[in-house]
Formats: C-alpha cells, structure tokens, sequence
C-alpha cells in the first residue's frame, strides 16, 4: 500500500514537471535583457496617454518623458524657457504670439515638427467635439482659452486662429489678452503630438477618448523617451529612449513607472531596492529616509494649504472672530506636527514663488491672549464651531489632514473654542465644502500648474462660491480686472495689491506651502526637482 | 439555491440536532452550565471577558486623564512620538494623547460596539429566521411562500462577503461609530436567519415534534412552544463567537477608514491605523492595540466554542 | 446531477438579478457625486453639471436604471467614470493577481492545515495536540490586517527576506500574458520571474491565508476524530489492519467531507479578506481597485465588481456542493 501511494506521488510530481515543462515553450519571452533601469514609484497610473485629455499629475509625470511643450521651463524654477520653439516674441497689440521653432525635430514616428504641426495641435484642441469638452478631459484648454470653437463656450473662446508662416515659424493669434499665455504653454496638456499618428490612432469624437489606441498604445512625442509598454492591470508603465531625440540623449535604457498607492508602501519599495525613486514621500518618512543614505530632494513649493471659513455661518461673518482664530493659530506648531521637514508657513494665499506675491501683507501673530480678547469682543467666547476635515487622502499641499486638523484643532481649544470635528471621505468631503453651505472652516488647497497669480486667486476668490460663502463683487472684480491686461509686468501691482486686500478681509488663513519630496537610492543621480513637477528624467543616471 | 452558513468565525456550522435524549428530566440549561464549569478553556475565555468587561466599565477610575484628549499634541512632531514616562506610562499616540488612557477606553468602546451590534444583527436576524422558520414549519402555501421570500432576500445577502457587506453599509450611512455598529449588525442578519430557520425546521422532523403533532396540538402551538425553544442554544453559541467577529470586524472597518469622525477616538482598530505610519518608530502604538484586539476576540471564541461543546451532546467525549 | 447544477444555476439568476437592484439602489445611495471625485478640488459648478450631464447622471433615477438593466441584459456592465475603460475589462486585469493571491492562501491553509489537524486528532489530548490547538485559535482571532502589519514588519523591514508590496520586482521586465505571473513565468520559460512572483505572494498569501488555515486545522481535527471513533474504523483496528490504511482507506476519506465544504467556504472568504491585505501590500488585484472605487464614487465600477464578486462566490458554492455529492453519494441522494 505504502509504495502505491509513493508511486502515485511520483507520478504526480512527474505530470506537474512535464506540464511544466510543455508549457514553458509555448509562449514567446519579450524580454530584451535592459541593463540600466531607472524603476520610479507613483501614486496612481496615468489615466491615459494622450496628456490633451488630462489635468492630473500622475499622467502628466509620464507624458512629459514622451511630449515637449513650445514652452518649458527654467530648471528649478516656474520661470517659461525655450523649448520646442527657441523663441517668441509678443505683437504690438498683445494679442498674437510667434514662435521660432527648434530645427531639426522629428516626433517617434518619424514625422517632421515644424509650423504645420504646430498649427495642426492648436487647430486639434480648439475643435475638440462637445463631448469632450468636459472638465474631466479638455479641462485646461477649456480653461485657460476659455471655451472652444463649437458648443455652449464658442462665445467667449479668445483663440482667434494659427498661421504657418514659414516652415519653422509659427503664429498664434488670440482674440483677447491673455498675459500667461507663455507660461501657459509650458502646461504639460499643451505639448506637441505628432499629426500624423494622431490621425491614425486618435479618434478625438469618441467618448471614451482616453482608452483609444493613441492614449493607451501609441503616443507620439518629441521627447526624449518613447512609448513600450503600458499594463493595465499592475499599472506599470514602461519607456525607452528616443534614438533621434534632439536635445541630450537618455542616460538610461529604460524607465518603468510603477504605482504604490501609499507613501508608506513606496518608502519600503525603494528600502527594498525594488524602485529607484519615488514622488510624495510622507512627512514622517523624509528624516528616516535621509539617515538610511538615501537622498532627499525637495521640490520648491509652488502650493498653499489654507484653513478656510464659510462666512454664511456665524460666528465666521465676524471679521473679529476670523482675526482671533488667525491669531490662535501658531503655523510653525502645525508645520512641525503635520509637514515634511523644510516646510515655510504661508502669510498669502499664493506661494512665494508666483509673481504678484506681496511682501508686505497685513500678519497676524501667534498670540493666543489677543485670540481670546478678540473671542470675548464678539460676543462668542467659548463658543461650539464645525471644523470640517477630510480622510484618507494625502495632497501634495495636504500631506497628512488628520495630524494639520488635530494640532489645530489642539490651538483652538486652546483659546477657549469648542470644535466639533466632521470628517469625511474626500469626495464627500469636496461636496460638503465645495457644494453644500452646511461646513464651518475647513481645509483645502491648491497646488499651481504654472506661473500665474490668477491660477490661485482667480481659482479662490474669482467669484462667489458656497466654498468661503461670502458675496463680495468688489473683491471678485478686483481679482478679475488683471486679465484684461496683456503683460505681466503690467499685472503684477495689481495682483500684489490684491493679495494684501484679501488677506486685510481674511477669508481664510493661508497656513503653509508644505515642501513636495521625492527620495531616491544612493546611485542615482541627475534627477532635478521642479516646482511644477517639469520633470524630465533624460538627465537621470544609475551609477554603480 | 442554498448557500452554506458561513459561521461568524468561519467555524463548522453549529451542529443541530434534537435535545440529547439522554438528558431528559434535567433541564437543557442546567445539564449545559454542569458541562461547562468542567471545561477549561471556558474558564480561560469567561476571565479575558470577565477583565475586558471590568476595564470597559471602570477606565474612568484607572486613568486620571480624558478620553480622545489630544491636549499634548504640541509634543508630537512628524518625526517624534514621545515614549513612556511617568506622567504617560505608554506614552503618547501618534495625535498627542495618553496611549494607555485610549488603550484602556478602547475596551469601552469595543464592548459597546461589539455588543450593540451583535445584538441588532441577534434581534433581526432572529425574528426575520424565525418568522421564516415558523412559517416553513407551519406549512401551507403562504407559509411556504413567505419562508421562501424570506430566504431569497438571506441568499442576496449572503451572495455578497459579510465584510464586503459591511463595508457598503457603512459607506452609505456616512462616518459615524452608529454606521460602523449599524452595518456589522446588519451584515449579521443573514447568518442569524438562516441558522434559526433551518434549526427550528430540523427541528420540525424530531420525534417528540411529530409526536405533539400526532397529539393534535395547533401548528403555532408547536412553533412557539417547542421548536422556537430549542432552537434557542446554537444561536447563543452564534452570537457569543459573532462578538468577537464583531470586533474584529469593527477594527477592519476603522482599519478601511470608516468610522468616527475624532481621529484621536480611543478605539481600537483606529488606533492600529493611525500608527501604522509610525510604525518603525514606535511599534507600541499599533502592537498594542492589535494585541489588545486579538486577546478580546479570544476571550469571546473560548467561551463561545466552549459553549457550543456543552450544548451540542456529540462532541461530549 | 446535471440537472442539479442546472437548477442551482438557474435559481443563481434571480439572486444575482435582485443584488444588481441593490447595488443600483446602493450606489446612489451613497453621499458625494461622482463628477466631483472626477474634478477634485477644482471642480467648477458649471464643469460638474456638464460632467453629470454627459454621464446622464443628472436623468432620472429610472431612466437610469432603464439604461443599466439594459446594457445588463446585453452583458455590459459600463465603464468606468474614472478611468474610461470597460468595466469588463478592468475586472479581467485586477482578478488574475486577486485569483492567485487567494490561490497562494488557500494553498498555504490546505497544505499546512489538513496534516496538522490530522495530527492533532491522532494525538487527541497531547501536547502537539494543544499547540495546534491554541495555534489555531490564535489564527482565527488575529485581524487579517494586523498580522499582515506584522509580518511586513518582522520579514521585510527588519529582516529583509522577502519584499514588502507589489507583484514582481519591474526589473525583471517579465513577459505577461495571463497576468497570473507565476504562471506567466512558467508559460515563457522566465523561470526566475516565476519565482519572483512566487516570493512576492508569500507575505500576503500567510496573511490572508491563516484564518482559513485555523479553521481548516479545526475542522480537519473535529472531522478526524469524530471518525477514528466510529465503529467501522474501530472494527477496522480490532480485525488488526495496519494503522496506515486505516487511515488512508477509513478516516481521511470519511473526514474529508466537512473539510472540503470548509475549504470551499474559505475561498468565497478570501475574496473579501483580499480587500484589506491587498491595501496592506500594495498589491493591485480587484480588493484595491474596489476600495480605491468606492473612494472615488465611481459606480458601474462598484456596481460590476460586486456583482462579479458575488458570481464568483456563488459559483465556488455550487462547485462545493457539487463535489460534495461526488465524494459523498448520501448527498447525492437527497
């Protein structure tokens, strides 16, 4: 009996080998045996690869290895840079644009860039169809030329026309000023795309326009990697270099993206040696991380994290009660108890870095006495509020909302406030706060996509919201008026003007631009961070 | 369809059978306690619940400090969580409160949860089998077609993972500790119907039952006094293994970020997650409350397994 | 038998039909608004409304489930809000590391669970019999999350042998086809990949593994036992046969009856236990997908996957009882 049973277990072992061994020839290997890889951790995948149709980080950060813009960026800075096109100059009027572009270029499919392909691009995204011209795809066009040639927005759409003046000479021309106009060009969603595989395997009239084979399959750039690869199902996305890219060649054979939806998760990969570097480390990762030998790089913060108050509820309507909440908050306490190392308190609602930043603001020191005496003033010392916070959800301006509304809330007390805490998920949370008048003071804030004063105040105090629930046309029509300008040389008094105006009515306490983090092991070198994440990694290396 | 009973703790389904023979005369609950005292491990079981029940009632006079009192935030950074000391014997959680104070109200809330839930899941669960049961005992065509309404509505629920189950409701209900009690109760029903109703119609082919048919006695007469009674022990047993599910299953939706909205709320499971980003620097403040969870969940299964051995006269060996 | 399972498959329709009413029912229910989880912070009155209307979101709730019974009956489960693609087809990428991942648990519990609980019974009463016993009741009363916690911590980070999180190691630039990577691995003769992939499940298949592993062991134990005391085995042992065969021939084979049923409800079990160690893990099989879903209110992605998850469940249900009545004919009977 015994020896049966060994018998039939050696058979088995036998079927599984030879099964093994049957099935390991039927399937071609795609390897190729890439030496020198530089594997990066991001928090989501890209949700396509078409960068027209998108507005979120994660795609972008893969899209600008693939695409360049007419504009980039000065390292390091939210300076505008030549890139695609050399230079540029303004018309007298200030509403056209010509751009004299790099010799030279060709995208991944062999395609020439020159003027027609410029105009193509433009052409392509004001003719977007009506059924993409939602905020979830064409948002930034839709935005920053505020409409489009067709639709409900055809009205007010300021982009007048292209012209291919000569085969490296391009105009654009606006039907309305538009002072970022350059800098806006060096928004990621505005990146050359090659016409002719755009008329293969895009088909900008369908509705699902993200899933076509051009954004899953065969995005064409002029950048200096191109496409291989992208699995849906483990989010891995993979890159090679651009034999024929113009500018300075890739360092590395490959580059892969992968998605780790924590930070936590993404510091034990790259602890592991399984990644090389990662975005967004956690507050509480970037000391350990850099004592391991690991290095650090930090982003400029181009963000603002704010305290905000719904002024429709009492008692936030009292100027009084929103200076002495301003004066009950210590930031540097709240930086050290929820942002990364390196983070500056914010006294305005844009970042230092933007132009149209004022030095001179009115502040409101830390002064818990003064809190309570101005508490006492209005009528409303001891009193309850709501203080509305989001859960399980990190911003690059809000790393970590639980430990910012504890230590807050902690200073609050303090002065004699009782706070009622509500969470929520964040999309009920940005219904709450966004939608609904029923919150007290809330976090939330913004992080810029370019250098625009107009990109954080416009998008905060352009007009009445049930956000920050006050009416004040004044105050909307002051922060709209530099927009009819055509220079910003000419916007930026107006807008500093507008910042120190803001903070005198104190909406909102601006209480930090935490510092973005990205760590990577020791041999990796060249990665240069950029306030607007214009990252583009042909520069990075893998020493030994 | 019939879909087996996915016992709370994933144990084998509570056997049911008649009433052992061998113990006529003496009464089901007295022949099951002499049973029990003789067993160990209920007695191992009956003192972690008879402790966590202690502590749950009296932290107020272990601790001199608050619950969910975050008044030392100040001294926590992103970087440092002080350790014990003589003012915090374990020291600071990751929102600046007194870790042993959360620990110890954490039992509090556990038990609250735990039982509260248990019980709707108990009571609903219960009245929706018996009713079923009843009905399928009773006979006819409306008792068929009510018990088969009955059940169709249990095989939808059970067709979904009870956590999964949970954690919709929950999601609905919005963050509140009432939604995470609402939907572990909730997502209980189904396991407490179907044990119920296939016990009582079990039941319903005993001897004696067939005997007091025989007899004459009305259908409901034997419903209510016979087979409702007797079916009554496997639920305790059910119920009893379903409090430490139930805790679990609190921590695991906390754990998935449901739950009440104070971060420094001193519950268990919240507890394990918030110092999950902290874990290298302090594990004190996830091993705790984790270990503190396990220790309640066993406490609940000895006793429960325990009891289901004193009632069920075949594993008495 | 054929008949059987022909009327288990039907009586399937009509539950999985009333759960797809729920579901609709449910994720409307929910607070928040899809088109604001698409927009996030920048979200514009005017973009939301025009996001509802293009989804039709803003139709009545009737017209609406109209539309989804509809593309139901048409086998369509939509797509998703948040990513544009097929709900069909997401499912069919995230369930083979789902899959596998239950495989690997299942695997370690059956492996690790029938012999202990053999060897349990048959030393009733002893010391190993103690240990596996209080072993096992330490397994089932452990959270999932937090022994998975755990084991991160001890294996990955302090000792370093096995990763921490994802399926593979990307270098490996291993070839997919299926998208269960072992076998992937094995299909393309990249046997390293393979046994990459192989590592990578070790930490989270013990973590979603020892819960049903416990049980497993109880069970085994249970049924064992009850069966070394009945009379034909204990006939058996007075005629004299050797221990060993009356193992094989009378205990296991009678024993493994509840072990099997107990075996198939932990694998309906593990599907749901994939939420919270796939989160722990950063593992992307179906359980993220579905948490990260729910976050984002995107509903024909909630609606499709719970009711994929629920056939899945129901199907491995009747494959249990369907076995049942291959190995017991008692069952087959009635």
């Amino acid at each position: 009996m015994r020896s049966t049973s060994i018998r039939r277990t050696g058979a088995g072992v036998a079927a599984v080998l030879l099964v093994g061994s049957v099935l390991a020839g039927c399937v071609e290997s795609e390897r190729d045996g890439k030496e020198n890889t530089f594997v990066f951790a991001a928090s989501a995948a890209p949700k396509t690869l078409d960068p027209f149709y998108a507005s979120d980080g994660e795609t972008f950060r893969v899209t600008r290895q693939i695409y360049e813009g007419l504009v980039g960026t000065e390292p390091g800075t939210v300076e505008p840079a030549p890139l695609l096109a050399e230079s540029w100059t303004q018309s007298d009027d200030g509403l056209s644009y010509t751009f004299d572009l790099e010799d030279g270029v060709t995208f991944h499919d062999g395609t020439p860039f020159d003027a027609e392909a410029v105009c193509a691009n433009f052409e392509r995204w004001s003719a977007t169809p009506e059924v993409n011209q939602t905020d979830d795809k064409a948002y930034y066009y839709g935005k920053l030329f505020r409409g489009f040639a067709t639709g409900a927005t055809a009205e007010s759409a300021i982009y007048a026309g292209c012209s291919a003046d000569d085969e490296l000479t391009a105009t654009i021309t606006l039907d309305a000023p538009f002072a970022g106009f350059i800098a806006a060009m060096s928004l990621p969603a505005f990146a050359m795309q090659s016409p002719t595989a755009l008329e293969e395997y895009q088909d900008d009239e369908s509705a699902s326009v993200l899933t076509t084979p051009y954004g899953t399959e065969h995005p064409t750039g002029t950048g200096p990697f191109e496409f291989a690869s992208w699995n849906q199902g483990s989010g891995e996305v993979r890159l090679t270099p651009y034999d024929d890219y113009w500018g300075e060649a890739a360092k590395v054979d490959e580059v892969v993206v992968v998605e780790i939806d924590t930070a936590r998760g993404r510091a034990e990969a790259l602890r592991n040696g399984e990644i090389d570097g990662f975005d967004l480390v956690g507050p509480a990762d970037v000391e350990s991380l850099a004592d391991e030998g690991f290095s650090i790089e930090n982003r400029p913060a181009f963000n603002i994290l704010y305290l905000a108050f719904n002024q429709a509820q009492a008692p936030f309507d009292d100027i009084r009660v929103r200076q002495a909440i301003a004066h009950a908050i210590d930031k540097e306490a709240v930086i050290s108890a929820s942002m990364p190392d390196g983070t500056e308190p914010a006294d305005q609602f844009v970042p230092e870095l933007v132009d149209g930043y004022a030095a001179d603001v009115p502040t409101y020191e830390h002064d818990p006495e003064l809190a309570r005496q101005l508490l006492e003033e209005a009528g409303v010392a001891g009193t309850t509020i709501t203080f509305n916070y989001p859960t399980n959800i990190s911003r690059p301006y809000m790393p970590q909302p639980d430990d910012t509304f504890n230590i807050v809330r902690s200073q609050l007390e303090a002065v004699g406030l009782t706070v009622e805490p509500v969470a929520a998920e964040w999309t009920d949370y940005l219904e709450q706060v966004q939608n609904t008048p029923d919150h007290g003071i809330h976090l939330l804030g913004w992080t810029g996509d370019y250098d625009d004063p107009d990109n954080f105040l416009g998008v905060f105090f352009g007009q009445q919201s049930l956000e920050w629930g006050f009416d004040d046309p004044e105050l909307f029509a002051e922060v709209a008026a530099p927009r009819q300008l055509t220079t910003t040389d000419e916007q930026r008094p107006l807008y500093e003007q507008v910042n120190r105006d803001v903070m005198e009515f104190l909406p909102g306490i601006p209480l930090a631009s935490p510092v973005p983090s990205l760590a990577f092991a020791e041999n990796v070198e060249g990665y240069e961070a950029s306030p607007v994440q214009d990252e583009v990694w042909n520069m990075v290396e893998i020493t030994d | 369809m019939s879909l087996p009973v996915p016992s709370a703790t994933g144990a084998d389904p509570i056997a049911v059978g008649p009433v052992a023979p061998e113990e006529a005369g003496v009464s089901l609950g007295r022949a099951t306690w002499r049973r029990l005292r003789r067993t160990p491990t209920a007695w191992v079981g009956a003192v972690i619940i008879g402790l966590f029940v202690l502590v749950a009632l009296a932290a107020p006079l272990l601790t001199p400090y608050e619950p969910a009192s975050t008044r030392w935030a100040a001294e926590v950074s992103t970087t440092n969580v002080p350790g014990p000391s003589a003012e915090h014997w374990l020291g600071l959680d990751r929102y600046g409160a007194d870790m042993a104070t959360q620990l110890l109200y954490g039992a509090r809330t556990s038990l609250l949860y735990g039982v509260v839930s248990t019980l709707i899941g108990l009571l609903a669960g219960t009245a929706l089998g018996a009713l079923a049961g009843g009905a399928g005992a009773v006979g006819g065509r409306v008792g068929a077609w009510v018990d088969a309404t009955i059940m169709r509505v249990v095989d939808v629920m059970l067709a979904v993972p009870s956590l999964l189950l949970a954690v919709s409701i929950a999601a609905v209900l919005g963050k509140s500790g009432t939604a995470i009690v609402v939907a572990i109760g909730a997502a209980q029903v189904p396991v407490f119907a179907r044990l119920l109703r296939s016990s009582m119609l079990a039941q319903a082919g005993a001897d004696y039952v067939l005997a007091a048919n025989a007899l004459g006695l009305r259908r409901s007469r034997i419903v209510m006094s016979h087979l409702l009674p007797n079916s009554v022990g496997p639920t305790i047993v059910q119920a009893t293994l379903n409090l430490a599910t139930a805790i679990i299953e609190v921590a695991a939706l906390s754990y998935l970020g449901l739950g009440t909205p104070e971060v420094a709320s001193a519950e268990w499971g919240r507890m394990l997650v918030a110092a999950q980003e902290r874990f290298d620097e302090a594990p004190r403040l996830a091993l705790l409350p984790g270990i503190a969870i396990a220790v309640t969940a066993l406490g609940f299964t000895l006793l429960g397994e325990a009891l289901r051995e004193a009632l069920d006269p075949r594993s008495r060996r | 038998m054929l008949r059987f399972i022909a009327r288990r498959l039907l009586l399937m329709v009509p539950v999985l039909f009333g759960l797809s009413v729920l579901l609709f029912a449910w994720v409307r229910a929910l607070p928040g608004d899809p088109a604001r989880a698409l927009l996030g912070e920048r979200a514009s009155d005017a973009g939301v409304a025009r996001v509802n209307e293009v989804y039709g979101f803003d139709r009545p709730v009737l017209e609406q489930y109209g539309v989804y019974v509809g593309a139901l009956l048409r086998g369509d489960l939509g797509t998703s809000i948040q990513t544009g693609r097929p709900v069909t087809t997401s499912f069919l990428e995230y369930f083979p590391a789902t899959l596998e991942l239950a495989l690997a648990a299942l695997l370690f519990a059956v492996v690790l669970g029938v012999p202990l609980g053999y060897l349990a019974a048959r030393h009733r009463g002893g010391l190993v019999d103690s240990v596996v016993v209080s072993g096992s009741l330490l397994g089932v009363v452990t959270p999932v999350f937090f022994l998975a916690i755990l084991l991160k911590l001890v294996f990955a980070s302090w000792l370093g042998w096995l990763p921490s999180g994802l399926r593979q190691d990307p270098r490996l630039d291993a070839t997919h086809v299926t998208n269960f990577y072992v076998l992937d691995g094995m299909l393309t003769g990249e046997w390293d990949a393979a046994w990459d992939a192989l590592v990578h499940l070790v930490l989270p298949g013990i973590a979603l593994g020892t819960i049903p592993l416990a049980i497993i062991v109880r069970i085994t134990r249970a049924s064992v036992a009850e069966v070394l005391d009945e009379d034909h085995v204990r006939t058996a042992r007075a005629k004299g046969l050797a221990a060993g065969t009356i193992s094989r021939r009378h205990v296991l084979r009678n024993a493994l009856l509840p072990v099997m049923t107990t075996i198939g409800l932990q694998a309906g079990l593990l599907l749901s236990g994939a939420v919270l160690t796939e989160t722990v893990f950063s593992f992307n099989g179906i359980g993220s997908y579905l948490f990260g879903a729910i976050t984002d209110r995107d509903y024909p992605v909630l609606q499709g996957f719970i009711l994929f998850i629920a056939l899945i469940y129901c199907l491995i249900n009747l494959l249990v009882d369907v076995l049942h009545g291959v190995v017991d004919p008692r069952v087959r009977v009635s």
